[in-house]
């Protein structure tokens, strides 16, 4: 019919850089929207945060308690580790955009082993936070956020250990990777609600 | 299950009953996923309306049959099985089944998704009902479950109990099941088009799918995030979300809440707009009118959608007013351009009235009633006057519930054909409209009037002011009335099933992709797809050829202002739009 050419498409450089140049199927479609659903629910509890911190009387752990270590050292370190790995898994992404699928796997491995690690972290710090959920607002606040944002990354590194052993099986190429590019951006979801999690949290108390 | 698979006997035959049980069991078709849905919403729109029996029956006299606990469960569990069972399940019934083929898609983008969200629906729906034999007995703090009355403050004098978890839990499934519906309607609209239905050709119906789906997407997490919140308020130590003694804030979960359950309200109500818009273009036998004014219409709904939360919250002295209220009176706007589109599109138009058109056109009425008083409502001191009467309740019942219900009553009609390959019998049809009709504009406007004269909602007695228990007897009759017209639907449904004339794949003359395939659809719905050039397909494919040497049809179609169905000569995307 209309005999024209088709013009050559010109990729967007960031959507290049985030999903490649390869037309979207629809599972990247899926978990793009799924996430925006993500980022309602946290901007929700957020909501709710910023609320609850508007009554700062009663905003602070009724028994007293505060941070038991004090300084904000380690929330940072674990911070900057944490939405580091948004690094190591965007190249997992560019690997496998070129074919590269051990490097994939590499880059992959790091971003498991400091997700775990993040984990671990926050096991502790549960442990000494001295204060428990029904100490008032923040402790509430303090558990609800942490505790689904660290739902949401160990959901996110079964996603991306179940990506990693198909890859070790041979899985995905060049052309067929939807399943790490929708770990990636998810994986950069969960560090980017981490950022406006924790530094509420943290500086709010002090 | 044998007769629901009635209809599609010739997949089955010879196949045992545990075959075909297994088959629905397991499916991932959209179609079938889609008649699910509506078989269960259905269901469960019965038991809502079971309930409202109920209470229209201790209030029709004053003077008390049941507790007021129980009165209290019993609103609850109808506001709550009617808005989180019936009305948002059963727009999904339709954009499940309808919108693939209106598109020309073989199935959903994520059929196994779409067949999860149905198993979700259904166990969250079946957690909210089992409340009833929960200790303590069900939810009782309305379908809005306001704190603190949701939780043991140590006030209470009966904190509710375990069916209060079951509520927030069910809820939550049900939130999940719409969410991954959302993702699945989006995708598949964005990516499973047939080539040529550019995003200016969806038929209406899917227009407002996508806009749908985007209200969910986007505030359905929100509602989750405060169900979760009121769970952990509830449970263990409990926590200090909504409770004022532990720190809490109250008026955070009606933020939480509304700025769901305002959205919520569109998504009831804009996929009975999209039947109703499809309806009127079929029936009045020309284009809808307006049509890219209808799909901005409906966006602009959809965005304001989310910036008029606070409305309910007017008397709460928590929010900011005037914003509140300017956003809510442009509502009144885009609304209007949808309500003079219809009128227009039937003006000259060589209307024809069957079931399904009459309830078009009744949803139009009913609408009309509903957006008006929503207007008054809007307006702050009126909403402080009226605030909690009944005034209330015949507001949102006029536009949310019973407009939303004729909507999707005429799309049963409309689409009853294609699922099942027979008519529903006209006679009855009629019927049951006019029962309907005259029940339920007997119960509602007669609510309107009550609250205007201050009678309060929640209650299960009152003083006999004047006029009230006359009232109040008019609006249970009513009731029953509507009560005895859903019971001639539902013998109408099996009366159609069973014995209903047989419909070829294009009974109503359609206009859309739909029409195109055999009804019922294959599993794979098309065997080929006519060429699209306009939001008209089949129009294009029935006419096209003969408008193509007539000047007047050019002409007209510029005097209509939207350029449909000029495609039957425009080939191109790029000549449509000089159209």
């Amino acid at each position: 019919m209309a005999a024209g050419a088709i013009p050559h498409k010109r990729v967007h450089p960031v959507r290049s850089f985030l999903v490649g140049d390869e037309p979207m199927t629809t599972g990247l479609w899926g978990i793009i929207f799924f996430i925006f659903s993500e980022i309602m629910f946290f901007a929700g509890l957020i909501a709710a945060m910023l609320a609850l911190h508007s009554d700062t009387l009663l905003w602070e752990p009724t028994n007293g308690a505060h941070r038991v270590h004090g300084d904000h050292l380690r929330p940072i370190l674990f911070t900057v580790l944490l939405v580091s790995t948004s690094i190591p898994m965007q190249f997992a992404a560019f690997s496998i955009r070129k074919g590269n699928r051990k490097a994939m796997l590499i880059n992959m491995g790091i971003v498991l082993v400091i997700g775990t690690a993040f984990i671990i972290n926050q096991y502790f710090e549960w442990e000494e936070a001295g204060f428990g959920i029904s100490d008032g607002p923040y402790a509430a606040t303090f558990y609800t956020l942490t505790g689904f944002h660290g739902a949401h990354v160990i959901g996110g590194l079964v996603f991306i250990f179940a990506q990693w052993l198909r890859g070790l099986l041979g899985h995905f190429d060049a052309k067929r990777n939807t399943a790490i590019e929708a770990a990636t951006l998810y994986w950069h979801f969960v560090g980017f609600v981490w950022l406006l999690v924790i530094f509420p949290l943290v500086f709010f108390l002090s | 299950m044998a007769t629901l698979a009635g209809a599609q006997t010739s997949t089955y035959a010879g196949a045992t009953v545990w075959r075909v049980i297994l088959e629905w069991l397991t499916t991932v078709d959209h179609k079938k996923i889609g008649i699910m849905y509506l078989w269960t919403a259905g269901a469960f729109g019965l038991v809502g309306m079971a309930f409202s029996l109920v209470m229209r029956t201790e209030l029709a006299e004053t003077g008390t049959i049941i507790s007021a606990e129980t009165y209290n469960s019993i609103f609850t569990m109808h506001g709550s099985v009617m808005i989180f069972l019936f009305l948002l399940p059963i727009g999904a019934a339709f954009m499940n089944y309808s919108m693939p083929l209106q598109i020309g898609a073989l199935d959903m983008a994520f059929p196994r998704i779409n067949a999860l969200s149905f198993w979700i629906f259904l166990f969250g729906g079946v957690l909210l009902t089992l409340s009833f034999a929960a200790e303590g007995g069900t939810a009782s703090a309305g379908w809005t479950a306001y704190p603190p009355v949701t939780l043991d403050t140590g006030n209470n004098a009966e904190p509710p109990g375990a069916g209060m978890d079951m509520w927030l839990v069910g809820v939550i499934l049900l939130g999940q099941a719409s969410i991954f519906g959302s993702v699945n309607f989006l995708v598949t609209i964005f990516k499973m088009r047939a080539p040529g239905m550019t995003m200016w050709r969806l038929p209406l119906f899917t227009w407002t799918t996508l806009v749908t789906g985007l209200l969910i997407l986007l505030s359905t997490p929100v509602l989750a995030a405060a169900l979760v919140l009121g769970f952990i308020d509830r449970n263990g130590a409990g926590g200090a979300f909504f409770d004022p003694a532990a720190g809490g804030q109250p008026l955070l979960w009606q933020n939480l809440f509304w700025f769901y359950s305002h959205p919520a309200v569109y998504i009831m109500i804009l996929p009975a707009m999209g039947i109703v818009s499809d309806v009127f273009g079929v029936f009045t036998r020309r284009p809808v009118f307006g049509y890219r004014s209808m799909v901005l219409a409906l966006i602009a709904i959809g965005l304001l959608g989310f910036i008029v939360w606070a409305h309910h919250m007017f008397t709460t002295g928590g929010v900011f007013l005037p914003f509140f209220m300017g956003a809510t009176f442009l509502i009144a706007v885009p609304t209007g351009v949808k309500m003079f589109n219809w009128i227009t599109t039937m003006w000259r138009g060589s209307n024809i009235f069957p079931t399904a058109m009459l309830f078009s056109v009744g949803f139009l009425m009913l609408f009309l009633i509903g957006g008006i008083t929503g207007v008054f409502h809007a307006a702050v001191p009126v909403d402080f006057a009226l605030h909690d009467t009944y005034f209330v309740v015949g507001h949102f019942h006029y536009t949310m519930s019973i407009a939303a219900t004729f909507g999707f009553l005429a799309g049963c009609y409309y689409w009853f054909p294609k699922m099942f390959g027979k008519f529903m019998n006209e006679g009855l049809g009629k019927l049951h409209f006019w029962l309907v009709f005259i029940g339920v504009n007997l119960i509602f406007f007669t609510q309107l009037l009550l609250g205007l004269d201050g009678m309060p909602r929640r209650i299960n007695d009152y003083v006999d002011n004047p006029g009230w228990e006359l009232m109040n007897m008019l609006t249970t009759i009513g009731a029953f009335v509507s009560a005895a017209g859903m019971m001639v639907f539902l013998y109408n449904v099996f009366y159609s099933l069973k014995w209903g004339e047989r419909a070829g794949s294009d009974p109503w003359e359609g206009t859309t992709l739909e029409w195109a395939t055999t009804s019922p659809p294959p599993a794979h719905n098309f065997d080929s797809l006519p060429e699209i050039r306009s939001e008209r397909p089949l129009f294009d494919l029935r006419f096209g050829e003969r408008l193509q040497d007539d000047p007047h049809y050019h002409v007209n179609n510029g005097h209509n202002g939207n350029g449909s169905g000029s495609g039957a000569k425009a080939p191109t995307a790029s000549a449509r739009e000089e159209g």
